[in-house]
């Protein structure tokens, strides 16, 4: 397919492969966090583990929208689904994520909850025009990327006048949770090591490169925004491998054909009208981190579900066993999870880094599993 | 008064096909259930079985085994590019029979239709499953109607199971593969996945994609007129490519691996799974088969695939390996190597 076989060309890959391995000091270990959950489904769709060399390690980041939020903002969805009648549409990925006492949106929907998948917030606001008598919640999660979309419908909605569309907002931030994988108490004592980052593609199309420069600067991070085709994955692998050689810390931008400066004005522009930060959020796997989420400002008070619905929150610990937390923070990888293809498996999750595509454990799970034959299923 | 109640025999309206809707009495066992089987199904669907209009069929059944497969179609919307839910009640049943080895011979159907569903969408589903079976030379030979209330169903639902006869040197099975097979597909994947999908309210997608559903009994009989020992007939539909290997090497206890350069896939179908995350291997096929034969076999298995209509696309994609039992592996395009596994959850409900 065109615009597609280009960057998936085999010969190519060698080509990059081969040049990452001869770039390699023998004496040095690579650690690069991949933030992007989009790039560990890549990595492990397309086998590109298996073609760097043994001292290049990829560490898989907290860049999985479901997987990072925590299971009391899904327990309040289920909430106000069940609770007042709405009809919560909400991303396909979501439904079988577990909440408290194992509940999900799909468990929710069979007992009756009025709970619809839609691809985007365009398609919520269609149904809150087809059904005038019900109350419609769109679920918004996401990084950066999806946030525009979700202010494009609030805004859509002022215009139009829907007063029965209202927005579930958990919309969170790269930056901050770049800041918690460095600040972790863990990042100093060698459990976590990470020297470079590829950085998120979809989201710097709308933040640009230039929020990562304080990385670069302050904590001396090599970054390469990369694109998510596996020659975009390889290629800024062998540009932070080269940083890294050379003591450099910079911000390289690799997605060039999508990634301008200063980003996407008019989506930022969007944003900034429609949402502000929050004091706090909770994330799963990486706690509580100040100002890493937005919510609706107050002229959009009426369009904002949590206003509209309350419901309380409270905070769910994770299954004892799963190790999704750590595995957020690059602290394990899905195999050192001792129910990682046993107790928690795609069709079965226990924690939500196996139920997104996106999610380290699904992804190795779906992909990889022969790599780690010692978890394998008998 | 002569004591008679009329001028005659009561003389009946004909339904009105063409503004009128199916309500309760039409599933009440009375006059007007008579006069929807007449006049909409008995009419589309005449043989001589039927037309007995008992409440069985009694079947003159040639030599050999009987092969039996059911299945119910609830898919939506009822009718998508390509196909409805009249035609794909016919050919889903017939490939499960046909998959047995079998030659499909007849057909039983049941309605479940929503009240209110205007009575020229049941015509169209009636006359696109009479027009079905007749080219796929099944015999639509009883049946059942049932009226639920408005909001209880969507539209229509259909039951159909299908009977055919086997001979008994056939006899292939999901856990006959062996180390060394061949697997051989009979064309491009995904086009129903994505047809149905295109048509979704919730999805503002409009692609040139045809649903491929089709009968495949005729490719399977030229399939085992060159090689009656065929091991392993599958039609992929729900959860795709995928879930049928990965079915197969689970009850055959034996891995495969496949190789992505070689799987058909339409461009159109392509883009729309690159659009939408999609792994066409996922997506579901209603005309499509694949067959795991002797390695001796694969060619002139190939060959007849290919001289006939439905396989003119087909291709060997892989083998049967002793490593990695119960698993499914892909040589992708891009020189890796990953495991293809089931899908979990619904990628897209009421597919068929």
């Amino acid at each position: 397919m065109k615009y597609v076989d280009e960057f998936r060309d085999p010969a190519l890959a060698a080509n990059l492969a081969a040049n990452i391995r001869a770039a390699v000091r023998p004496d040095r270990h690579y650690a690069i966090m991949e933030f992007c959950g989009g790039h560990t489904h890549a990595i492990c769709r397309y086998g590109l583990e298996d073609m760097l060399p043994d001292n290049v390690e990829l560490v898989h980041g907290p860049g999985c929208p479901v997987c990072v939020l925590p299971a009391g903002r899904l327990d309040m969805a289920i909430d106000m689904a069940a609770r007042y009648g709405v009809i919560l549409c909400t991303y396909g990925d979501m439904m079988r994520v577990p909440g408290r006492d194992r509940r999900s949106l799909l468990k929710a929907k069979a007992a009756g909850a009025d709970i619809r998948m839609v691809y985007g917030s365009l398609d919520a606001l269609r149904i809150a025009r087809q059904n005038p008598g019900r109350q419609v919640v769109f679920f918004a999660i996401g990084f950066e990327t999806t946030t525009p979309t979700s202010a494009a419908a609030v805004k859509q909605a002022e215009a139009e006048g829907l007063e029965n569309f209202t927005l579930f907002c958990n919309h969170v931030l790269t930056p901050s949770a770049i800041s918690a994988i460095l600040d972790q108490p863990e990042a100093g004592t060698g459990k976590v090591r990470v020297d470079a980052f590829i950085g998120p593609g979809h989201v710097s199309t709308i933040i640009g490169a230039e929020p990562y420069e304080y990385f670069a600067r302050h904590y001396r991070k090599p970054i390469a925004v990369s694109g998510f085709e596996p020659l975009d994955i390889l290629q800024s692998v062998l540009m932070l491998v080269r940083q890294l050689n050379e003591g450099r810390a910079e911000v390289e931008n690799q997605f060039t054909r999508a990634v301008v400066p200063g980003g996407n004005q008019k989506a930022k522009a969007l944003v900034e009208e429609v949402f502000e930060l929050r004091p706090e959020f909770e994330w799963r796997g990486l706690g509580t981190i100040p100002q890493s989420a937005l919510r609706l400002r107050e002229p959009f008070a009426r369009f904002d579900a949590e206003r509209r619905f309350p419901v309380d929150y409270q905070p769910v610990a994770d299954h004892k066993a799963c190790s999704c937390g750590d595995i957020l923070r690059g602290l394990k990888k899905p195999a050192d999870c001792r129910i990682f293809g046993t107790a928690c498996t795609p069709e079965t999750p226990l924690g939500s880094c196996m139920v997104s595509p996106e999610g380290s454990c699904a992804a190795y799970y779906t992909y990889g599993r022969l790599r780690a034959p010692e978890r394998q299923e008998a | 008064m002569d004591g008679s109640l009329g001028r005659g025999t009561p003389r009946r309206r004909k339904l009105d096909l063409a503004n009128g809707r199916v309500d309760l009495s039409h599933g009440s066992g009375g006059r007007a259930m008579e006069q929807l089987i007449e006049e909409l199904f008995v009419s589309a669907f005449a043989n001589d079985a039927l037309d007995r209009r008992d409440d069985n069929a009694v079947l003159d059944v040639p030599p050999g085994r009987l092969v039996v497969s059911t299945d119910s179609f609830v898919v939506s919307p009822l009718f998508f590019p390509g196909g409805d839910i009249g035609s794909l009640a016919v050919h889903g049943t017939v490939n499960d029979v046909a998959m047995g080895g079998a030659v499909p011979l007849y057909l039983t159907a049941g309605f479940i239709i929503e009240e209110g569903l205007p009575l020229s969408e049941l015509k169209r589903v009636v006359d696109s499953m009479a027009a079905a079976a007749r080219d796929a030379g099944v015999a639509i030979v009883t049946g059942d109607t049932k009226v639920v209330e408005r909001g209880k169903g969507d539209g229509v639902f259909i039951n159909t199971t299908g009977i055919g006869v086997r001979r008994d040197v056939v006899a292939p099975s999901a856990d006959r593969a062996r180390p060394g097979d061949v697997v051989i597909l009979s064309g491009s994947i995904g086009d129903h996945g994505i047809a149905i999908m295109s048509t979704r309210e919730s999805l503002d997608f409009e692609a040139p994609i045809l649903s491929d559903s089709a009968a495949l009994h005729g490719l399977v009989a030229a399939i085992l007129d060159v090689a009656p020992g065929v091991r392993v007939l599958r039609d992929p539909t729900r959860g795709g490519l995928s879930a049928t290997l990965n079915e197969i090497a689970g009850r055959s206890n034996v891995g495969m691996l496949v190789r992505e350069r070689d799987i058909p896939v339409k461009p159109a179908v392509e883009a729309a799974c690159e659009l939408l995350g999609l792994d066409p291997l996922h997506v579901a096929n209603e005309g499509k088969l694949v067959a795991i034969v002797d390695p001796a076999d694969a060619g002139a298995v190939l060959a007849a695939m290919r001289a006939h209509p439905r396989g003119a696309e087909a291709a060997i994609i892989g083998t049967v390996t002793a490593e990695a039992r119960g698993l499914v592996q892909l040589d992708t395009t891009f020189g890796g190597r990953r495991i293809v596994d089931w899908l979990a959850g619904e990628q897209l409900p009421r597919i068929c």
